[in-house]
């Protein structure tokens, strides 16, 4: 009894300093994963950004198809980087929806006008609070919504080209 | 030259520190020269160490902009008192302290102690020079305070203007006093375990250190959380935050340790718990310190984050404490086992103080520890009151009724009819509260048990000075009494906050009220004013009852310029029954103010009780130095005595 009690402390110490070792050599990964992938949308209805585009509200998520919705700002420099990417999904027939996070309608035309405009419904989310509903930590991040409404992949940070076909494939897993 | 001075003298302390751990080597090996010479040398590394940070308090109180290090925490227009504490206040400084009083406490021991054989306190001395030198070698390589700038700065960055603040100053020094403290109880275990000499003797030197280094535990930890309390603005006192638990987890440890010192040196029993507590208490420490400098664990106040350095200190603990360990697997079976003991006996009560302090440090290590571990497997959550408060408390309530019994029993074997008996005042005064509890209603199932154990700790802990003249008793027993009372003015104070707290958010237009716990707040109005290195928004808010102003509270949000960053100083009333805690917002829409109100019953208690806590520790100190000067007193009078004769 005595003897193996002896020798409790330096084993706790040993896996402490492996999970340590770990802690210290693994990559520093900030991403914060949604929990809602796998899970429904919430229920919500988002006004329309710019004039002349709809909002985007659950009910959109409704027909059958999957879709993906793109979380971006005007003002997020990784978004500007992104969007031509975003241009190129839509291209090969992946209907993206945006959520605009903080913006105003004019900043928004400017953006699209400049960058491209692979969008096809714009909602508003002034405030962010719909972003945080969605698990989404930060701009941009783009989910991929199956036909049921269920989030099936949450991609966080910009879609970077070599990334397009991985993003066209998880789409495509999605609609079947 | 002040810098290079500085340099010098650490370099010195270093080589000096590998010395006496040869010389401890060497003279275990039968070269009495250098073992004559063991002494002496720590006493002189701990002068050096403690010069080298004098002349960084120096640089600092000169704002020599030619070194890095002051360049980069400190600003020609901060003021002076913060310009000292900036020293300590950052990485390298904050090592620099710690090896300081590392080697300094060495100097002591070297100096005072004359109790253990000559073997066991080579190997002490030995073991403290091994600890230093690690130290000394992680200043020197990764993290030197005295590296110059190519070209001298213009003007210094400044230092985080939440570490502006008194409660800050001293909040660092003070648990380093603590945390470096038990290095020594490290060393003497380290060296009991060379030589094998764990006994009465052994118990009775660590004893001071331990409860030494407790007290100042206990006064660092009681001033971080009164610091986090009024200068975060959060209104809350502890988070359970990395930061802090790696704080508590020693004071835990330390906590065990010296009850169980007091077993071995009153019984000698609990031989090998003791020694291991012993190695363990420090070994907390430096867990500590490396989750909080490695970044691996992310913190509110983390302060100093590199992962490179979170590699050394890895290091440094692969070494000591695996070593430690491993010494302490292989050698305390040849411990022989101490006296034995009834299951009714004081003894007995303080193993169950050990096993319940002990399960508590693994819960807050378990909880530190748990996000790391969990995210090693893919996942991420966070650990937070949900878990300590609950868990904590399966083992802290137990704790609190131990508390109670314990200091009524006897060593060896007691009746227990008496000692019932003499807690019926303690069980009367705990039903009492109970009854309120219930009937009041507001108070949840942890908040309410804590009140009612609160009350019967509060009543039995001055129990042991009942039945004696008080004035007669030691002072070792009025330092317990004390302590075990200030915990239960402690708990009080934290389950009252808890179970009758008051909050309000509110936005106001000037001119407007809102009521909390029968006080009306109105906001009179904003003003901006100015300090030597910020400027603030000021709150004007009058706290009226029944239409007679009672107080006017000035919440501020200050601006600090150098480094850029914005504070809120929550503004403070305190009456006899609690304190009223404002904290000035954003300015809301059209033209209101976010104002957040909270009333927190009692809450003062938590850090009086804590001042109690360390102030029995005190009198415990001071009652065991003074028995020892009487002691040594006595011996000299018989030596005189033999002379004559």
């Amino acid at each position: 009894m005595r003897k193996l009690f002896i020798w409790v402390p330096l084993v706790i110490f040993v896996a402490f300093a492996g999970l340590a070792i770990w802690a210290l050599v693994a990559p520093p990964s900030r991403d914060i994963p949604s929990r809602l992938v796998g899970q429904q949308l919430p229920e919500f209805a988002l006004d329309p950004q710019i004039a002349g585009r709809p909002g985007l509200s659950r009910a959109d998520f409704r027909a059958g198809e999957a879709r993906m919705i793109n979380v971006f700002g005007s003002w997020c420099i990784p978004c500007r980087v992104e969007n031509p990417q975003l241009v190129e999904l839509a291209r090969a027939g992946v209907p993206i929806d945006a959520v605009a996070v903080r913006d105003t309608p004019a900043q928004v035309q400017a953006f699209l006008a400049q960058y491209g405009d692979p969008f096809q419904r714009i909602g508003a989310d002034p405030n962010g609070r719909f972003q945080v509903m969605l698990g989404s930590a930060g701009v941009p991040e783009s989910f991929i919504v199956d036909g049921a409404g269920v989030i099936r992949y949450q991609h966080i940070g910009e879609i970077r080209p070599e990334q397009v076909p991985e993003i066209i494939e998880k789409w495509r897993e999605a609609s079947r | 030259m002040i810098a290079e001075l500085g340099l010098l003298a650490l370099w010195l302390a270093a080589g000096l520190s590998g010395f006496q751990l040869f010389a401890a080597i060497l003279a275990g090996r039968g070269a009495a020269v250098l073992g004559e010479a063991i002494r002496p040398v720590a006493v002189m590394q701990g002068l050096l160490a403690a010069f080298a940070f004098a002349m960084l308090v120096w640089l600092f109180a000169r704002t020599d902009l030619s070194v890095a290090l002051v360049a980069q925490h400190s600003h020609s227009a901060k003021p002076f008192v913060y310009k000292l504490s900036g020293a300590w206040a950052n990485h390298e400084g904050s090592m620099l302290l710690w090896v300081m009083v590392m080697a300094f406490s060495g100097a002591l021991v070297a100096l005072f102690e004359r109790r253990l054989s000559a073997a066991t306190m080579r190997a002490t001395l030995g073991a403290q020079a091994i600890v230093t030198l690690g130290f000394y070698a992680f200043l020197l390589i990764s993290s030197n305070p005295f590296e110059r700038l190519a070209t001298p700065a213009v003007e210094g960055n400044g230092l985080n203007p939440l570490l502006q603040d008194p409660g800050l100053a001293f909040h660092p020094p003070t648990l380093y006093f603590g945390y470096v403290g038990l290095s020594v109880a490290f060393s003497f275990a380290v060296g009991a375990l060379v030589t094998g000499e764990v006994g009465r003797d052994f118990a009775r030197t660590m004893r001071s250190w331990v409860l030494a280094a407790w007290v100042f535990l206990t006064l660092g930890i009681a001033a971080g959380s009164w610091w986090a309390y009024y200068e975060l603005g959060w209104g809350g006192w502890w988070f359970w935050d990395p930061v802090e638990n790696a704080s508590l987890m020693p004071w835990l440890a330390a906590t065990a340790l010296f009850h169980s010192t007091s077993v071995l040196a009153s019984r000698d029993a609990l031989r090998v718990w003791t020694v291991m507590l012993a190695v363990v208490a420090f070994s907390m420490a430096m867990v500590g310190t490396f989750l909080v400098r490695s970044g691996v664990l992310t913190s509110v106040h983390a302060f100093a984050v590199d992962p490179e350095r979170g590699t050394f200190i890895l290091v440094l603990l692969g070494i000591f404490i695996g070593g430690a360990l491993a010494l302490f697997a292989l050698r305390a079976g040849k411990i022989a086992e101490g006296s034995r003991f009834s299951w009714k006996s004081r003894e007995a009560s303080l193993v169950v103080n050990n096993v319940l302090l002990t399960a508590l440090l693994g819960i807050v290590l378990l909880g530190t520890l748990y996000p790391l571990l969990t995210e090693s497997m893919g996942t991420r959550v966070s650990v937070g009151p949900p878990y300590f408060n609950p868990v904590g408390a399966i083992f802290f309530f137990p704790l609190v009724l131990a508390m109670m019994v314990g200091p009524l029993l006897r060593w060896r074997d007691t009746k227990w009819t008496p000692v019932v008996q003499r807690l019926a005042p303690a069980f009367a005064a705990m039903a009492f509260v109970a009854l309120l509890v219930v009937i009041d209603g507001r108070a949840g199932l942890l908040s309410g048990t804590g009140l009612v154990l609160a009350a019967g700790l509060a009543l039995a802990s001055l129990l042991p000075l009942a039945r004696r003249k008080p004035w007669r008793a030691p002072l070792t027993l009025w330092g317990m009494v004390v302590a075990h009372f200030g915990l239960a003015v402690t708990l009080a104070g934290a389950s009252a906050e808890s179970a009758f707290i008051e909050e309000r958010l509110v936005s106001l237009t000037p001119g407007e009220s809102t009521r909390i716990s029968g006080w009306d707040v109105t906001l009179r109005g904003t003003i901006p004013v100015a300090g030597p290195n910020w400027t603030a928004i000021e709150g004007e808010l009058a706290v009226s009852r029944d239409g007679a102003i009672a107080t006017i509270l000035s919440p501020q949000r200050r601006s600090f310029w150098s480094p850029p960053q914005t504070t809120t100083e929550a503004a403070l009333w305190t009456r006899w029954n609690g304190q009223l805690y404002a904290v000035l917002g954003e300015p809301a829409e059209s033209g209101k103010r976010k104002v957040r109100l909270w009333w927190k019953p009692f809450v003062t208690l938590i850090w009086y009780g804590a001042l109690l806590v360390a102030l029995g520790g005190l009198l415990a100190l001071s009652g065991r130095a003074r028995s020892a000067l009487r002691r040594s007193i006595a011996v000299g009078r018989a030596n005189q005595r033999r002379e004559v004769a």
